[in-house]
């Protein structure tokens, strides 16, 4: 059980009545990954999840782990174990006993359970705090006991639904980077449930983004930020200008805001990111025209324009300190690679 | 006298009223339990224990308490347990038909105890079972099944079920996921329903009149002791009736509140 295992679902589908809450979803996670699986809320990700863990059984399809059919297999006999979004912790039980609780029903003698329990604490920062009651504890110790009682059965998959939800952004940030770290020492595959695309992004090796019960995208962050493959990747992932495209030649397309250059092979759309609007040419950008900027916001670290040019309207992002006033009209550059076709 | 004199004296009359209406006769029974007289009317006088020691040697008395202790007890476990098994069952499995069960389990409360003494005084009178402590603690559980029930089922909610599929997630069989997760994390619930179902049989008259026979149980043997006149001994077997039940409800308060102070999510 401790052996890193791969994960594969295979054309699973859900169905709810007559809603498909997963439509024939299919995904290799190597083991060893950190796996985030974002999406707005009522996409199916949770749903999903609840597959990978055996509480919810797939309409149709196949889920396998490290090559073993697990379709219909019950959680207590599975590879996996889950960090719940309200943690499900027992009230009745001492934080000790809780984390303990997985090695207690296999029977593990009990100076080994205190031993590894002691161990999975102090692997959530939290040595020392076994005695205490549940309800001592606070939301964040919560997140760790949580943690820690679903690691210390050494799952080859640990299943994590929206398991910073309930924190506050402080929190959050510094559980993320917890969580990131852990799952580098442990080797093990995570598999994490989120509608926070700034968190996706901060802790995953690879984003799937799901849908209305389908994948929309999968990579690594920084592809998909930076070459969404769908409109909606493009827009749930942070903030994009899209502008209908039609290709004249390789690597350019006529868009309302004339031929410009663009990446990918084929689409009737590009995404054009905040920051690829630039307000000073540099090598290789490209002239988009002028910008009238009708609204600026001041974010701290960035200020968020929009402005149009013509009638089109356009997303930018600067330095504060050098933010354009309401009402200004300044020439505006694509920034090279700035223009990203969208297949769907 | 002010207005503001008046709204605060008006309810505090009234519920004065109230109060005394409720307790008078409660305290009277408990003061003349001590009074030295063959009678028990005013005006007082004592104190004396004397009463106590007479019903505290009245093997009437002594073997009914224990009577009434052991269908308290028996009745009140089995009917908790019940409760628990139909609750959880209720709770955790989508059953057709299941609001109609739950209307069943529920429905005893809304019957009076003297139809339900009577059904089961005629149900069992031409059998197997004739008038006795078992049909009293049968009628018992009948009685109280509804009322742990209800107690109970509403212990059994999302966020009890998310504890169970935690459970069962970390590698628990059903067994163990019953016994190391539901029963504790609704213990607190249990004692409680166990505490109240306890009280009610500890004073319950009219099933016990109707059925039990040849042993009775406290309550009917204070009531007999009554028909041969008014005595202190009377008011000293109520006042220790009394003491019993209200030290019973001390502990199911006490059971409440330490619960929503320990955990105030709950």
């Amino acid at each position: 059980m401790t052996q890193p295992s791969d994960l594969a679902l295979e054309d699973v589908s859900k169905l709810f009545g007559l809603q498909r809450a997963v439509d024939q979803v299919s995904l290799r996670i190597e083991a060893g990954n950190y796996v985030v699986l974002l999406g707005p809320s009522g996409s199916g990700k949770t749903t999903l999840l609840s597959i990978l863990g055996g509480f919810t059984a797939p309409t149709a399809g196949r889920v396998t782990i490290g090559g073993a059919d697990m379709t219909l297999t019950q959680p207590a006999k599975r590879p996996t174990a889950t960090v719940f979004q309200d943690y499900a912790l027992f009230p009745h039980m001492s934080v000790a006993e809780n984390v303990g609780f997985g090695l207690s029903v296999r029977g593990v003698a009990k100076p080994e359970i205190a031993a590894r329990v002691n161990a999975a604490l102090a692997l959530v920062d939290l040595a020392g705090f076994g005695a205490r009651a549940i309800s001592a504890a606070s939301g964040g110790q919560r997140q760790r006991i949580a943690l820690a009682r679903a690691l210390v059965i050494e799952p080859a998959i640990l299943l994590l639904d929206e398991p910073l939800g309930a924190l506050d952004l402080h929190l959050r940030r510094q559980m993320q980077d917890e969580l990131r770290a852990i799952q580098r020492r442990e080797g093990r595959t995570f598999v994490h449930v989120t509608h926070d695309q700034e968190e996706a992004m901060a802790i995953a090796d690879t984003i799937v983004i799901i849908n209305n019960g389908k994948i929309e995208d999968e990579g690594s962050p920084s592809r998909i930020y930076w070459r969404p493959r769908t409109r909606f990747s493009a827009s749930f992932m942070g903030e994009s200008t899209i502008l209908s495209a039609k290709q004249t030649e390789a690597g350019m397309a006529e868009t309302p805001l004339g031929n410009l250059p663009v990446v990918g092979l084929y689409g009737a759309h590009v995404a054009i990111r905040p920051e690829s609007v630039l307000f000073e040419p540099a090598g290789n950008s490209t002239l988009l025209g002028t910008l009238s900027i009708t609204e600026a916001t001041f974010q701290g670290s960035f200020a968020r324009l929009k402005g149009r040019i013509g009638q089109t309207e356009i997303s930018a992002k600067v330095d504060p300190r050098r933010a354009p006033p309401v009402g200004a009209s300044l020439p505006a550059f694509l920034a090279p690679d700035g223009a990203v076709l969208l297949t769907e | 006298m002010g207005a503001s004199a008046q709204r605060v004296l008006i309810p505090t009359l009234l519920i004065g009223a109230m109060f005394i209406f409720i307790y008078l006769p409660v305290a009277t029974l408990v003061v003349f339990s001590f009074h030295d007289g063959r009678v028990p009317v005013p005006p007082f006088k004592g104190p004396t224990l004397d009463w106590y020691v007479r019903i505290l040697a009245n093997p009437k008395v002594t073997g009914a308490t224990m009577n009434s202790i052991l269908v308290g007890v028996v009745s009140s476990a089995v009917a908790v347990a019940l409760a628990t098994l139909a609750a959880w069952g209720l709770a955790r499995h989508r059953i057709p038909g299941r609001r109609l069960v739950e209307a069943l389990i529920l429905l005893p409360l809304a019957v009076s105890y003297l139809v339900i003494g009577v059904g089961l005084m005629v149900a069992y009178s031409s059998g197997f079972l004739g008038k006795s402590l078992v049909l009293v603690g049968i009628g018992h559980v009948v009685l109280n099944l509804p009322l742990a029930f209800a107690i109970i089922y509403v212990q059994f909610d999302r966020e009890q079920a998310k504890l169970e599929i935690a459970a069962r997630d970390l590698g628990a069989t059903e067994a163990q996921v019953f016994f190391r997760v539901t029963l504790p994390s609704v213990r607190v619930a249990l004692i409680a329903a166990f505490v109240l179902c306890f009280t009610f049989s500890w004073d319950e008259f009219i099933v016990a009149y109707l059925l039990s026979g040849f042993d009775p149980t406290l309550p009917i043997v204070i009531f007999s002791l009554l028909r041969t006149g008014l005595d202190p001994q009377t008011n000293a077997a109520g006042t220790l009736v009394f003491l019993v039940s209200i030290v019973a409800a001390i502990i199911f308060e006490l059971i409440r509140i330490r619960k929503t102070t320990r955990d105030p999510a709950l």
